[in-house]
């Protein structure tokens, strides 16, 4: 019972019906709030475009396309997370142990086994913040917090604290080849990404999804298997984070115990200013696309344009709270 | 007056006026614009026409707190409180009193002491809210709109979540803050309880005006009149009974959870509808979702069609052909972000589904055909269920357990929230779906509603069966004898009915 805040809920609700409901007459009001980021993105496209001469070129396209590709796989695991009601701070984490595990059996085994090996990892780690969330109870701020500093120490124990390099160079296979003049990297994240869409949006899964982070008590009631719903949305997360470590592991071929360092904030970031709600319940895979490519347009710009790096991490900061900020003082806006 | 959601108009040109010192019922069918029309005056919404006067000066609130200025302060249906503070902080929230930022805990203790002696409220001040019944925190929300000075007070259905001894209570509080000059605006769903209590009723339908005056020169059925624009039937037709031979479904046998139940048996047979009638908490709900698999039991059996059932969560019991249509639709039973249609085909979906993978238009097909078959009246199955109405909704909450036709549909609170109209269309589909050899199990807090719709009524009294009655025996007063286990209780609820 949300005694608490009785106009919260509802007031939201008010506002999404306006927004669907009436699709007509509340027209302007639904499509800023469900496509503002679209705008914002055609936005900063154009005036990239326009301000400057190396923005609208294939290779920097391309190569922004395959910067994004190891942060986009992993958003689009958070996007699952984040719908099914959970969170995953811990992702940077498994990233690196993965990357590591990836590095260290490639060494021993060759670099099939090394690619199983990480994803087999990254999916078990997966497993372990699903349980603890669900079965465990625990929040999943708190224990993602927890299992990030245990995987850390792990990737560092594992790594023995220094560098990996991976001997096989085939290990760079993975990613670095182009099709087309676009990396094979670039190819693995849009069928993830699209792996991730049809799961959510085509399935009796991504029903699920939705049901159990938009009201895990109805869904239980209607016979879904929350924790079962939920921990398998932890496991995709830690395959979508190997995934991941292995593309940049096969990009550097070299990793540490810091790889990844801070890479679970710049997913979250993607998702949140994609417009997928951290409430869960809400949200989309496209959203996210978006977001990750926003991201990377600020960089890219900063870059382009010469401006000092400094300003890019506020720069973000300040979309991140615009992109949020917009969404629910719109809904505010349209209560009353 | 107008205000819209959506394209819909929830309230047009609608004039009321309330006069200072009444008590001001409003009354109507569900999406009538009772509720809508007390927010705007709270402040709670902004009418999108319209004006409103207090004490002759028109006013435009944007938010709450600028009605609570005027004196105007409401209590919402699900009320505002913060459960883990005390009372006190509850009381003074939003009006502390405070010198540089730190409060003034002695005098609020102070005020505290003389809104409790002036309104006669013996609440612990230290107490954390949400240790309280629902019926004392409905005192800490008249507390608090007290401290604010408030004139007038809007209370949303406020008795709905209480028991008929409690709702008497506050009716008594009630009338005498009125005797004391605050003015009471209402909603209720209750006839009974608007013509005995109120100076002024207006009745809305449709979100339009329809009449407004004394309360003494309307009866029940003059109200009902005039919120249907027809007069409706309310008597029940006399249940069908059951074949003799009909075989028994589903059998219960001691069912007990800690602190809960104790000792439950049911059965329910083919085509017989069971009612479960008792006080809120006699632990009506908690069979209910005993039999569903929602509580794990500490001990008991279930069986179904003779086969022991072992329920370690809601889906084992759906796959066994038991759905449950739980007490609370918007926190049990729908999903509110998402569509008419996904709510419907949520718990079977794997029958619109192949390899995991959902067939649309095999999906909107069957959302559809319920949408219809339920007469759910809304914008196709797309339509998002936040933007129906509460009997509407509903129907959606019932339309999911019928896509697969279930043998044993338990029902908590069927109509609960639900206009007259959508009322007798659910009565219809219940007897309906018994008809068809399903077995029913209703629960509800409406007496007559159980003693209309069931062949065998269960009472339940502090988490045991205490006593079953077949239709012929099931009287009020015998199935509230039993609910309260004395007579002189039952004298007490007598004498507010004939009030």
């Amino acid at each position: 019972m949300s005694t608490n805040e009785p106009q919260g809920p509802t007031a939201a609700l008010d506002a999404r019906t306006q927004a669907r409901g009436g699709a007509r007459r509340s027209f302007e009001v639904g499509s800023l709030r469900d496509y503002g980021i679209v705008f914002a993105f055609i936005a900063l496209f154009l005036v990239l475009t326009f301000s400057s001469d190396v923005f609208l070129t294939k290779g920097n396209l391309l190569n922004l396309a395959d910067q994004s590709a190891a942060l986009g796989i992993l958003a689009c695991g958070m996007t699952l997370v984040i719908i099914a009601g959970g969170f995953d701070l811990s992702v940077g984490a498994i990233f690196a142990v993965t990357a590591i595990v990836g590095a260290k059996v490639t060494n021993s085994s060759g670099a099939e086994l090394g690619v199983l090996a990480a994803l087999t990892a990254g999916m078990a780690l997966g497993l372990v913040n699903g349980v603890l969330a669900t079965v465990g109870r625990l929040n999943p701020f708190v224990a993602t917090i927890a299992t990030t500093l245990v995987f850390r120490g792990l990737a560092l124990a594992i790594s023995g604290g220094f560098l990996v390099a991976i001997s096989d160079a085939s290990f760079g296979n993975l990613s670095q080849p182009r099709v087309l003049d676009v990396r094979i990297s670039v190819f693995i994240f849009a069928a993830f990404a699209l792996f991730c869409a049809f799961l959510l949006n085509r399935t009796v899964y991504g029903r699920h999804l939705f049901a159990v982070g938009g009201n895990a008590e109805a869904a239980r009631l209607s016979g879904v298997r929350v924790n079962r719903v939920r921990a398998l949305a932890y496991v995709l997360m830690g395959f979508a984070s190997a995934l991941g470590g292995v593309l940049v592991a096969s990009r550097t071929l070299t990793v540490d115990g810091n790889t990844g360092m801070g890479i679970e904030f710049d997913a979250i970031a993607a998702v949140l200013v994609g417009g997928t709600s951290v409430m869960g319940g809400e949200g989309a895979i496209w959203r996210t696309i978006l977001g990750v490519f926003l991201l990377a347009l600020v960089g890219n710009g900063f870059n382009l344009l010469g401006t000092d790096p400094l300003y890019q991490r506020i720069f973000t900061g300040a979309i991140i709270i615009l992109a949020v900020g917009s969404d629910a003082w719109i809904r505010r806006g349209k209560r009353a | 007056m107008v205000k819209r959601y959506g394209g819909v108009h929830a309230l047009r040109d609608v004039d009321v006026t309330i006069r200072r010192g009444e008590i001001h019922a409003l009354v109507g069918e569900n999406g009538a614009g009772k509720s809508t029309l007390g927010k705007i005056l709270a402040g709670v919404v902004r009418p999108d026409g319209g004006t409103v006067s207090v004490g002759g000066r028109a006013v435009h609130y944007r938010a709450p707190h600028e009605a609570i200025r005027d004196g105007i302060a409401m209590i919402d249906q699900e009320l505002a409180l913060v459960p883990a503070r005390s009372v006190l902080d509850n009381v003074f929230l939003g009006s502390e009193q405070h010198r540089a930022g730190v409060a003034k805990d002695r005098q609020a203790r102070e005020r505290f002491r003389a809104l409790a002696a002036r309104t006669g409220f013996d609440l612990d001040p230290d107490a954390p809210v949400g240790s309280l019944r629902v019926a004392d925190q409905q005192k800490v929300e008249i507390l608090r709109a007290l401290a604010r000075n408030a004139e007038l007070i809007v209370m949303d259905e406020p008795t709905a979540p209480l028991t008929p001894d409690e709702a008497q209570r506050l009716h008594a509080i009630m009338r005498d803050l009125r005797d004391r000059g605050t003015t009471i605006v209402f909603v209720s769903h209750f006839l009974r309880e608007v013509l005995a209590l109120s100076d002024t009723i207006t009745v809305l339908k449709d979100g339009r005006f329809v009449q407004s005056g004394p309360a003494s020169e309307q009866t029940q059925d003059s109200l009902v009149l005039a919120m249907l624009g027809r007069s409706l039937d309310v008597a029940f037709p006399d249940p069908a009974p059951p074949a003799d031979d009909a075989p028994v479904v589903l059998r219960a046998r001691g069912l007990t959870r800690a602190g809960a139940i104790e000792g439950v048996d049911v059965t329910l047979r083919a085509g017989e509808i069971v009612g479960i009638a008792g006080l809120v908490g006699s632990g009506r709900t908690e069979v209910a979702r005993a039999l569903f698999g929602a509580d794990r039991i500490d001990a008991g059996t279930i069986e179904l069609d003779g086969r022991a059932l072992r329920l370690r969560a809601p889906a084992d019991a759906i796959r066994a052909g038991i759905a449950m249509l739980p007490e609370s639709r918007k926190e049990q039973g729908l999903l509110m972000l998402r569509s008419v249609g996904e709510n419907i085909t949520l718990p079977h979906l794997r029958l619109v589904a192949g390899g995991g993978v959902v067939r649309r238009r095999g999906e909107s097909a069957r959302a559809r055909e319920l949408i219809e078959r339920l007469g759910v009246k809304c914008d196709g199955a797309d339509a998002p269920v936040a933007s129906l109405s509460g009997g509407n909704q509903q129907k959606v909450a019932l339309a999911k357990w019928l896509m697969k036709t279930p043998r044993v549909l338990i029902a908590d609170e069927p109509t609960r929230g639900v206009d007259v109209g959508a009322k007798s269309a659910i009565y219809d589909l219940l007897r309906g779906l018994a008809a068809q050899g399903v077995a029913v199990l209703v629960i509800s807090s409406e007496l007559e509603e159980v003693l209309g719709l069931a062949n065998r009524v269960l009472v339940m009294r502090r988490g045991r069966v205490a006593a079953e009655l077949s239709s012929d025996e099931a009287t009020d007063e015998k199935v509230l004898t039993a609910a309260f286990g004395t007579s002189r209780r039952v004298k007490g609820i007598d004498e507010e009915e004939a009030a």
